[in-house]
């Protein structure tokens, strides 16, 4: 037997109600656009043709993307709005978990709440005498049934609708999106009602955004899109094919977003923090130290720098380079190499290891500089680049320019007079 | 029509909730109050000594029919406040009524006119408890009780028949269009003066001008309070056929406004 019927529902809104028609109705008048301000509005189609047919004691999931209609098409099943053509037949009673604890009133007590909502979902007064326990225990609020609902936590709220709506024992129950706010252990809760209800054949319209809990409970899948149905059928080919349009679009997204990147990184030159490569050998670790050993982030052109990277491969891995980079602040490469242009041949890294690179001396002048440190293959293929993420000052008291500072010092024939420079401690080094 | 009726006997279905809902709105409006349901009393008796020491000692009633007392003419006008209070608030809580419990009427299939019928009653109730100090002061300021107080709850119930239709007008057309709202409050002002509340119909001016006698009269709420003025205050002279009329128009306002309800239903759910 056919539990719901659903035959060309289509249902249209306005975007702009009458209501906001009248409210612009005094400032049209003050401005004297009246005949523009009472033009007919924009439509909004929220279910287009929609056809299908629900089986009694089927669990029927409806997915699609916020704002595809399934809300729309649950409160026309429901009753509560009108399909603006099309008809909908529906056998039985239905109860509709749309909002949980809708029409609970704040001042008044959980036990008269009860009461209202469940003669508002069509219980008697004697229905729910005789559930009442039930209700509250389900709910876990033996101990606030008395207390005034503005005092009840969003989930005690929920627990308390969800358990007076499960409990109007309905044959058609719509269920819309309400498990989402219900913490760890009532979801599993409800879902087992809901469970239960299937044992005995009731009939369940189920819309969810959690698609494992669609394919799990549910025998049929409807997929909306735009208000219009783009399939139905088996629940795992139809929330596949779902998954698939969802995938299409944020792949679109997402490209749209790199290529946006791409061209900034291009006009901003070099200062962007970045790693990339798939760490087959992993830079977990890299410090900045000096020829003693202590990690610092300030050198002196003429001290030396050790560079330690810990590295981690995941599994053994014959081919790899290790390279350092580095770069001043405007970007321009000071100085690069690594293993693989100075011919070390590569055997075979396995598990953690460390490796170091020591600097005799700088020999940079004033400023601020980046360093990139990289493992690669021998081809480039990267395992794991770190661009421009470490940074280090080089203090000079000279004023000397350019890129590097190569080691020199000045001789002068007797016949020119000149001082030396004033011992300035750094200074050392020019007339050794 | 024969929709209408459907409705009500549909309605009646619902009576528990109505039922529930009323002592609801009277639970939860003195909850957290200290003196509680007390207020109910309390609240009339303030309004009828505020009126006294206004209208009563520092205006001073000036019509002959109280004589120059001003107990009585306290106690005259107290019979036409009380239960204007009645129809005043309800008209203005059903204003937004819809708006308010617009979580009820989009999520939850149940009957909207079950809103105004509620808010209608609970003010019903509210007046209920005020006749208790308006009988209480009838001795007191020097009337008779007569027999005519049996027609009491005939008054009342007309005027609970008008102030339904006029709550199912109000609240639908306000969700439509929300100037209404604000229009409401004036009009029942303009409505407060232009029915025979602060003053008598034997007032001197009304007796000249006969365009006002008649202006007065083709308010339906004129009839409804002199009813109560009748019966309570002078204790004779109610005149049947304008009581009569007076239903009539009741029950036309009535069905004219839950047609016009039942019209409008379905675009609450979107428009609230």
């Amino acid at each position: 037997m056919v539990a719901i019927e659903v035959e060309n529902v289509t249902r249209i809104y306005q975007k702009y109600s009458a209501r906001h028609r009248f409210q612009t109705f005094k400032s049209a008048l003050v401005k004297g656009d009246l005949f523009q301000a009472l033009k007919p509005d924009e439509l909004v189609t929220a279910l287009d043709k929609v056809t299908f047919k629900v089986e009694e004691g089927m669990t029927f999931g409806v997915i699609g993307e916020n704002g595809s209609g399934k809300s729309t098409l649950l409160k026309i099943i429901a009753g509560i709005t009108k399909p603006t053509s099309g008809r909908v037949r529906v056998e039985g009673k239905v109860s509709a978990l749309i909002e949980l604890g809708a029409g609970f009133h704040p001042e008044i007590s959980g036990r008269e709440n009860v009461y209202i909502n469940g003669i508002m979902l069509g219980l008697t007064k004697q229905e729910i005498s005789k559930k009442f326990d039930e209700i509250v225990k389900f709910a876990e609020l033996e101990e606030f049934i008395d207390a005034p609902v503005k005092t009840y936590s969003s989930g005690m709220y929920m627990r308390l609708g969800f358990s007076i709506a499960i409990n109007v024992n309905p044959d058609i129950l719509l269920i819309d999106e309400v498990l989402a706010v219900g913490d760890a252990a009532f979801v599993p809760k409800c879902l087992d009602r809901i469970d239960d209800f299937r044992r005995r054949r009731k009939t369940i319209l189920f819309v969810s955004h959690d698609l494992s809990t669609v394919e799990r409970i549910c025998d049929q899948v409807m997929w909306l899109k735009g208000g219009r149905i783009q399939k139905i059928g088996d629940p795992k080919r139809t929330i596949d094919a779902y998954l698939q349009d969802v995938a299409e679009k944020k792949e679109v997204d997402f490209e749209k977003r790199r290529r946006d990147v791409e061209v900034t990184q291009h006009w901003e030159e070099g200062r962007r923090e970045n790693r990339w490569g798939k760490r087959e050998i992993e830079i977990k670790k890299v410090r900045l130290k000096s020829m003693e050993g202590k990690e610092k982030h300030v050198f002196s052109p003429n001290e030396g720098m050790i560079i330690e990277m810990e590295v981690s491969a995941a599994f053994p891995i014959k081919d790899f380079v290790f390279g350092i980079g580095i770069f001043n602040s405007q970007g321009i490469c000071c100085y690069g190499t690594n293993t693989h242009l100075e011919d070390f041949e590569p055997v075979l890294i396995q598990g953690e290891g460390k490796v170091i690179c020591r600097i005799e001396k700088l020999n940079l002048i004033n400023g601020t500089y980046y360093l990139d440190v990289a493992t690669h293959k021998r081809d480039g293929y990267p395992y794991d680049y770190h661009r421009n993420l470490y940074s280090f000052l080089v203090s000079s008291l000279y004023k000397d320019e350019g890129v590097a500072r190569p080691e020199h010092h000045w001789e002068f024939s007797p016949e020119i007079k000149i001082k030396p420079p004033q011992d300035r401690g750094l200074a050392r080094s020019k007339r050794e | 029509m024969l929709r209408l009726i459907r409705n009500l006997k549909e309605l009646y279905r619902y009576r528990a909730l109505i039922y529930n809902l009323i002592s609801r709105e009277l639970k939860a409006r003195y909850r957290g109050t200290i003196l509680g349901f007390f207020w109910s009393f309390l609240n009339p008796f303030l309004l009828m000594v505020i009126y006294t020491i206004v209208f009563g000692i520092i205006i001073g009633p000036r019509d002959p029919a109280f004589g120059g007392s001003p107990w009585l003419y306290a106690l005259f006008l107290f019979c036409g406040v009380l239960p204007w209070v009645w129809f005043s608030s309800s008209s203005l809580e059903s204003a937004n009524v819809l708006m308010i419990h617009g979580n009820l009427i989009k999520k939850i299939l149940f009957p909207a006119e079950i809103l105004p019928i509620v808010v209608v009653s609970s003010n019903l109730i509210h007046f209920l408890f005020g006749l208790p100090i308006l009988f209480l002061f009838v001795p007191l300021l020097g009337r008779p009780y007569t027999l005519y107080l049996l027609f009491l709850p005939l008054i009342i119930f007309i005027q609970f028949i008008f102030s339904l239709g006029f709550s199912f007008l109000v609240s639908s057309l306000t969700v439509h269009f929300r100037d209404i709202k604000d229009i409401l409050a004036n009009l029942l002002t303009f409505w407060f003066f232009s029915t025979p509340i602060v003053y008598p119909m034997t007032f001197a001016t009304i007796k000249k001008s006969k365009a006002l006698r008649v202006f007065i009269n083709l308010n339906p709420m004129t009839h409804i309070m002199q009813g109560y003025q009748n019966c309570v205050f002078f204790g004779d002279r109610l005149y049947w056929h304008k009581i009569g009329a007076t239903f009539g128009l009741s029950l036309l306002l009535f069905f004219f406004g839950y047609y016009l309800f039942d019209r409008l239903r379905d675009s609450f759910p979107e428009e609230v």
